[in-house]
């Protein structure tokens, strides 16, 4: 009872009191099965809210941790072991939060076999929550993996004509990053003799050519699932089949567990191989930026511009964590909470035009915001949120990560930042562009096709309002003030950034 | 010469005279089911009594037969196996129209040579419960006469399985040549003596490896294993598949960490190379499989694989305690998750071998739920995803050839579940994305099978202390 009763414990395994009562509900009562699930969900974003009320902003170690033992015989030392800190916790109540939001966008979208959705949904949570709060590297491997199984099953059974080829795709590109982590963790495991991830960074000490090797093994499990330039085709195929709901928690939490892998194992186990691979890694961030960019306008698809704006979203990231000082690594997370509220939010209003006309062809769309005024309205501060105007919270992330760059020691050169601020300019065309397409000009042909099936294009409804409204509080509330949220992660961020210090001192 | 103290061989002599007895038994019972009854009682006895041994250690029969944590640890396997092998034929062959109380008899008399090779320390031994294993498989395998495809499994498995027994014998007989003696105790202290040929001892060592390579299906000596697992009748297969692999197994463990750990600095690069050719071949050509009998073949044949690269390092005197356990808790691992495909196989399996191409596994998802959900479970514990305890024993046998240096073998490892990722979950897309109207039989026994080994098969890998505690103790009482 004490073991569940942690507020870490309860809140990443909530969700599975929602599996449990769903699979007792019959098959035809659908909204039961959605409330429950919904519900669930909601809880677990109370539960997650009572657990930043406990914590203490100004501590940067690890808070509210559950440890137990969990397989320490044979000469095996691993435990369960969970934590939040500076580092995690924006993460954690995104996850939260974007999954109510995410159910609540089924709603109608989803009415084949909704049982399962429902719990493979919930099961994702689980595993997304598990990700960032586990400190043993074993636990986190086991949700790191299990993520994968419910997504697959999204994309795969509830996905467009293409899913069992994009399921398979996003299946195969993680694994085959994640087993050589795999093989990472066992070496640390072995030689370092423990698989937490406190006591690695204690006990430190690996030789510089091993840590290159080690850091090389984990970057290939993060870089595939952020995605990194040039890992990322799967991407926009798992994106552009996946149902809505699917899209929103990929690129809103899932590509974050690369990013936060990057924060929370790469830089603080492998502090001098960070420092050495800095550079290389910071190229790859900034050709994602604009190669995501370029590629972004090139598309007749809404969905795939938007996932190509992902690769470009989280090169900005990957470029501010990789800055190695304060400013990058507090404007990179901040960068992965916006980068997860807009995107998701351009996803949920795809979704919804979508479910209406069953195409995303730019083609057919064209003077939209007459026939639905609110949907354009809301669709248009989305987008510039997502372009980085100043006083939304897009800005915020991307003008600290720039500065970051600029003035980091690391990189110590002008053309990282000044070529990623390249990145903003040509991020204002592409969504200005789609934006122009979807909405101004005259009517596209979709407004007829739609009448022919009888009910003209509608706008929002209430509830499709209700999921996007909290998204868009966010969305002003980091752009005009975002003091709470460095606030949160500051002390944990300087604590890391410390170590470098020491790294790079070292290794002069 | 000391009175023979049979407390040694107690499970065995049980299981030996209870199926002897129910050879006889059976010519008066009309009803097969019961025979099946008698024979899980059987075997149930048998572990009962395995686990009353458990701790226990002795040697018997001057020296020839052993008592320690390993054999205990395998003999309750292999009892296990036993039981779901029952548990698996027992509707299946009434259906099939094999129904003959035969098939019992044998399954007991194969489980017997089984555990005699478990606890054999002499090479003496191992020839022979070699011998009493195969012989009833190969009978078993041709059960299904006069079906074509049966006979011919039988038969290839016969004459394949003749040929390797070939090769451990001269392997027995120039290991006896070199050190004068057959007793694994005698070998090994005739080598480190200096007083053995070292060319022949390799040599005969080499030939014991083919030989019990043929056994466990290892590549290059695997040709025969897929014609036979898809000609053999299913239950069948499952039974062999898991039997045959830990026997063959146990047997590897046992003669070439006892008895020629000096020879390792020849031996291991073998083994190594056996290991990597496994595990790519058996995945790789796994892909191209439409049967999912073939499929599973190839599937075994990769495990195989994964279970030998445990093995590699058995030289090394540190590392060795930590490989054999792993090589003992991934056999658990496979023989579970193994059991619980095949009974799903058997659950689809039509009269005239239909329903074996994973095309009529399309619509389960929909229509049978608890039986999709059971193979998902199995098909991801064999590529090795959490929480599954396919799992939990690849990174047990990971750990074992990294602690041991061999990294390059750990990441031919890894890449081929990656690649055997992509054909498992064919049968998962097959199951939940593509339409169609299955239809399965639901038998009780068959349904407990796959139910069983499903929920284990999730919760030993969440709570697997116990488990590998008692595998890494098996271990320990060897040397």
């Amino acid at each position: 009872m004490e073991f569940i009763l942690q507020p870490l414990t309860l809140m990443t395994f909530f969700p599975l009191l929602g599996v449990l009562v769903l699979l007792f509900i019959p098959s035809e009562k659908k909204n039961a099965m959605r409330w429950t699930a919904l519900i669930a969900s909601l809880i677990t974003f109370l539960i997650s809210i009572w657990v930043l009320t406990m914590f203490n902003a100004s501590n940067p170690d690890l808070q509210l941790v559950a440890k137990y033992n969990w397989i320490t015989v044979a000469g095996w030392n691993i435990q369960y072991y969970l934590g939040i800190d500076g580092l995690s916790i924006l993460l954690v109540l995104l996850t939260t939060f974007l999954s109510p939001i995410s159910i609540l966008s089924t709603w109608t979208a989803v009415e084949e076999r909704v049982k399962e959705f429902m719990i493979f949904f919930l099961l994702l949570e689980v595993g997304m929550t598990g990700v960032f709060l586990a400190q043993d590297l074993f636990l986190f491997y086991v949700f790191w993996e299990f993520t994968l199984v419910p997504m697959y099953f999204l994309i795969g059974i509830w996905g467009g004509p293409r899913r069992i080829y994009a399921a398979l795709k996003f299946f195969l590109y993680t694994m085959a990053g994640s087993i050589l982590m795999l093989l990472a963790i066992l070496w640390l495991g072995i030689y370092q003799g423990t698989f937490s991830v406190p006591d690695l960074i204690t006990k430190g000490g690996i030789d510089p050519h091993t840590q290159l090797w080690l850091f090389i093994a984990f970057a290939a499990a993060f870089a595939i699932k952020v995605p990194m330039w040039p890992l990322h085709s799967w991407l926009p195929d798992a994106h552009v089949e996946a149902p809505t709901a699917g899209s929103v928690i990929l690129a809103g939490v899932l590509l974050k567990m690369g990013t936060y892998g990057f924060l929370r194992f790469n830089l603080t186990l492998f502090p001098q191989a960070a420092v050495q691979a800095a550079p290389v890694i910071a190229v790859l961030a900034v050709i994602g930026i604009i190669y995501g960019a370029a590629v972004s306008y090139a598309q007749a698809d809404i969905k795939k511009l938007v996932a190509y704006s992902s690769v470009s979203h989280l090169g900005f990231v990957m470029l501010g964590l990789f800055a190695l000082n304060p400013q990058g690594i507090q404007g990179g997370i901040l960068q992965m909470i916006n980068h997860g509220l807009s995107t998701g939010a351009l996803f949920l209003l795809v979704g919804m035009v979508y479910e209406q006309t069953h195409t995303r062809e730019f083609k057919v769309y064209g003077g939209l915001w007459k026939v639905t005024p609110i949907f354009g309205t809301i669709f248009l501060i989305v987008s510039l949120s997502s372009m980085g105007l100043p006083g939304l919270n897009g800005f915020v992330g991307e003008f600290t990560i720039l500065l970051g760059t600029f003035g980091s020691t690391v990189l110590h050169s002008p053309w990282y930042a000044g070529l990623a601020a390249l990145g903003v300019i040509m991020a204002a065309v592409y969504i200005l562009y789609m934006f122009q397409k979807i909405f101004m000009g005259p009517e596209g042909s979709i407004v007829e096709e739609v009448k022919k099936h009888g009910h003209a294009l509608r706008d929002l409804n209430w509830r499709e309002i209700v999921t996007i409204v909290p998204l868009l509080i966010f969305i002003f509330w980091i752009g005009l003030y975002p003091a709470p949220f460095f606030h949160l992660m500051a002390p944990s961020v300087d604590k890391l950034t410390a170590a470098f210090q020491a790294a790079a001192l070292a290794m002069r | 010469m000391p009175p023979l103290n049979f407390t040694v061989i107690l499970p065995l002599l049980v299981l030996t005279i209870w199926a002897c007895l129910l050879l006889l038994v059976d010519l008066f019972v009309k009803n097969k089911g019961i025979t099946a009854l008698l024979a899980a009682l059987g075997l149930a006895i048998s572990l009962g009594v395995t686990l009353s041994q458990v701790g226990a250690t002795g040697t018997s029969f001057n020296n020839m037969v052993t008592l320690d944590g390993f054999s205990t640890f395998v003999n309750a396997l292999l009892l296990v196996s036993g039981l779901f092998g029952v548990a698996l034929a027992y509707g299946y062959v009434k259906r099939m129209g094999i129904e003959r109380g035969e098939y019992y008899t044998l399954l007991l008399f194969s489980i017997v040579g089984m555990m005699l090779m478990a606890q054999a320390a002499d090479l003496i031994i191992v020839f022979l419960a070699l011998e009493m294993l195969s012989i009833p498989l190969y009978v078993l395998a041709a059960f299904a006469r006069p079906n074509v495809n049966s006979e011919e499994a039988g038969l290839k498995y016969f004459l394949l399985g003749a040929f390797s027994t070939g090769f451990v014998v001269y392997g027995i007989a120039l290991v006896f040549g070199a050190t004068g003696t057959t007793s694994l105790a005698g070998i090994v202290a005739a080598a480190s003596s200096g007083t053995s040929s070292l060319l022949l001892l390799t040599i005969g060592s080499a030939l014991i490896l083919v030989g019990l390579g043929f056994k466990v299906a290892a590549v290059p000596f695997h040709m025969w294993t897929p014609d036979v697992y898809q000609g053999a009748p299913s239950a069948v297969t499952a039974f062999m598949a898991a039997g045959a692999k830990i026997a063959g197994f146990a047997a590897l463990l046992r003669v070439f960490s006892l008895a020629f750990p000096s020879l390792a600095s020849d031996i291991t690069p073998i083994i190594a190379v056996i290991s990597a050719l496994t595990m790519i071949v058996g995945n790789v050509i796994a892909i191209a499989q439409t049967n999912i009998k073939r499929l599973l073949a190839y599937s075994s044949i990769a495990h195989a694989g994964y279970i030998l690269m445990a093995f590699v390092p058995y030289g090394q005197k540190d590392v060795v305690a930590t490989s054999v356990a792993a090589g003992l808790f991934y056999l658990v691992s496979y023989v579970l998750t193994n059991f619980g495909a095949w009974a799903v196989v058997i659950a689809l399996e039509k009269a005239e071998g239909k329903g074996l191409e994973i095309a009529d596994y399309a619509g389960i998802g929909r229509k049978y739920p608890a039986l999709a959900a059971a193979m998902t479970v199995f098909m991801l514990s064999l590529t090795g995803i959490p929480p599954t305890l396919g799992f939990v024993g690849k990174f047990y046998l990971f750990r074992a050839a990294i602690a041991g240096q061999f990294y390059l073998l750990a990441v031919i490892g890894v890449l081929t579940s990656l690649i055997s990722a992509y054909y498992y979950l064919r049968v998962v897309v097959t199951m939940y994305m593509r339409e169609g109207e299955p239809e399965t039989t639901s038998e009780p026994w068959l349904n407990i099978t796959w139910g069983l080994a499903a929920l284990l098969t999730v919760i030993v890998s969440l709570v697997p202390a116990p488990l590998f505690d008692w595998a890494s103790q098996a271990v320990l009482k060897l040397f």
